[in-house]
């Protein structure tokens, strides 16, 4: 136990036991896939005419909206080569979808239909179509287990999107709640603000939507303020999500698959930025 | 030639426990997540009370890394609770044997419990302390179902002559 606590040894026993529990786990996601497929095969053509309408419409919509985005995103682009930054939009994504079974309920995990067959790797980034979901923990060759970001032993490097602000979200265990219990109380945040990912700790990429402060407490006899979020995934209704990679960026490269010792002079000073501590 | 007819009907341990295995994580609403009893443990402790001379402590130990796999728990940490409940079982089994049905769910209440709390110790240690009383449920709920699964393994066990 201990040797799978500290170190990594145990990974490759972890997942040949995995393999062999793979069976069972299928076995149980089965009348859920089952259900799915029933009710695709007997959709009638009327609420698939429906569906379409809707989709059409939506498609359009965003393909406007992404229009101006890549425009942007090119100049985004000439801007940060002319700083020399090392800067990159746009990340490969594979879809995985969650397995029906039920894990330990004093953990956040999920069971994900990708493994190590896909390239999938441990610590990699998670998101649904809100925001970010989680990471990675252990893979197997067929499936994979992701820690969801409300796990207590979960902390995710983020910054304000409003002025940059940096700080740490740390999971409590509750599935609509993240907690910041690194943030001065001077510092300028407010309810409503959105938090996305800062990138530091190289594990998650840039950008990405994470939660909402929900509550600022600020309490003169506390060095810290009390702010909580509430994470923008639907972390317990998603049932698609995707496994992002990150694409090489000069300076982040290296620390990418390694857990985080080295973060960036600027950031906070945290031990466990984005790293699993089971 | 009592010797040339033991271990008969190995399959259908295997298949109890594959059954086991499965209802441990059986998607439950939310809320039930937190009650479901250990079925391992409680089928384990069956067939060790049964049949000492086959299922062990070594089996145990397997079948607890088969749910720290399966249930993404820290490698070893049911192993060790089922291997110390599989001891005790063994130790007491012909006891057990003797107890009425009620007076045996009440053994089963402190073996469950006892499971749990070598797994609350290991998670404390790791650093994932539980506050909440519901941890303890499971243990209440699998002693009260004992008798449907004691009555349910035995009706197997004799049908199909698992000596």
């Amino acid at each position: 136990m201990t040797v799978d606590h500290r170190q990594q040894h145990l990974e490759s026993l972890r997942a040949g036991l995995s393999v062999v529990v793979y069976p069972i786990q299928s076995l149980i996601d089965l009348p859920g896939q089952t259900g799915k497929w029933l009710r695709e095969s007997f959709a009638t053509r009327r609420q698939l005419q429906e569906d379409n309408a809707r989709l059409q419409a939506q498609h359009l919509l965003l393909q406007a909206r992404l229009q101006k985005f890549e425009a942007l995103e090119t100049e985004n682009l000439r801007l940060r080569e002319l700083l020399d930054s090392s800067f990159k939009v746009g990340d490969r994504v594979l879809i995985a979808e969650l397995m029906a079974v039920d894990l330990d309920p004093y953990r956040h995990q999920v069971v994900l239909n990708k493994g190590s067959r896909q390239d999938v790797f441990v610590g990699q980034p998670l998101v649904d179509a809100y925001g970010v979901m989680g990471q990675t923990l252990h893979v197997t060759p067929f499936t994979s287990t992701a820690m969801l970001i409300t796990d207590p032993a979960h902390a995710v490097p983020v910054q304000v999107n409003r002025n940059g602000l940096r700080s740490i979200a740390v999971g409590t265990g509750a599935l609509q709640e993240l907690s910041l219990p690194y943030i001065p109380n001077s510092a300028d945040i407010r309810v409503g603000d959105l938090l996305v990912t800062s990138g530091l700790g190289g594990r998650f990429p840039a950008g990405y939507p994470v939660a909402v402060v929900t509550t600022v407490t600020i309490d003169p006899g506390h060095a810290f303020a009390a702010v909580s979020a509430r994470p923008l995934s639907h972390l317990d209704r998603s049932r698609e999500v995707l496994l992002v990679w990150t694409p090489p960026t000069g300076a982040h490269t290296e620390l990418l698959p390694e857990p985080v010792t080295a973060a960036e002079p600027g950031a906070p000073a945290a031990p466990s930025v984005g790293e699993e501590t089971e | 030639m009592s010797t040339l007819i033991r271990h008969h009907g190995g399959a259908i341990i295997i298949f109890t426990f594959v059954v086991a295995l499965i209802l441990t994580v059986v998607p439950l609403p939310n809320e039930l997540r937190m009650l479901r009893p250990d079925w391992v443990l409680l089928v384990l402790i069956y067939w060790c009370m049964a049949l000492p001379q086959r299922v062990g402590v070594g089996i145990g130990w397997l079948l607890g890394l088969f749910t720290d796999a399966l249930t993404g728990t820290l490698l070893g940490q049911h192993a060790l609770a089922y291997s110390l409940v599989a001891f005790l079982t063994l130790k007491l089994h012909q006891r057990l044997r003797l107890y009425p049905l009620w007076q045996q769910a009440l053994s089963m209440l402190v073996l469950l419990a006892l499971g749990q709390l070598l797994i609350l110790w290991v998670n404390g240690i790791v650093g994932r302390p539980i506050h909440s009383w519901l941890y303890w449920m499971p243990s209440l709920i699998g002693a009260l179902l004992w008798p449907v699964v004691f009555l349910l393994l035995r009706g197997l066990r004799r049908t199909f002559r698992v000596i």
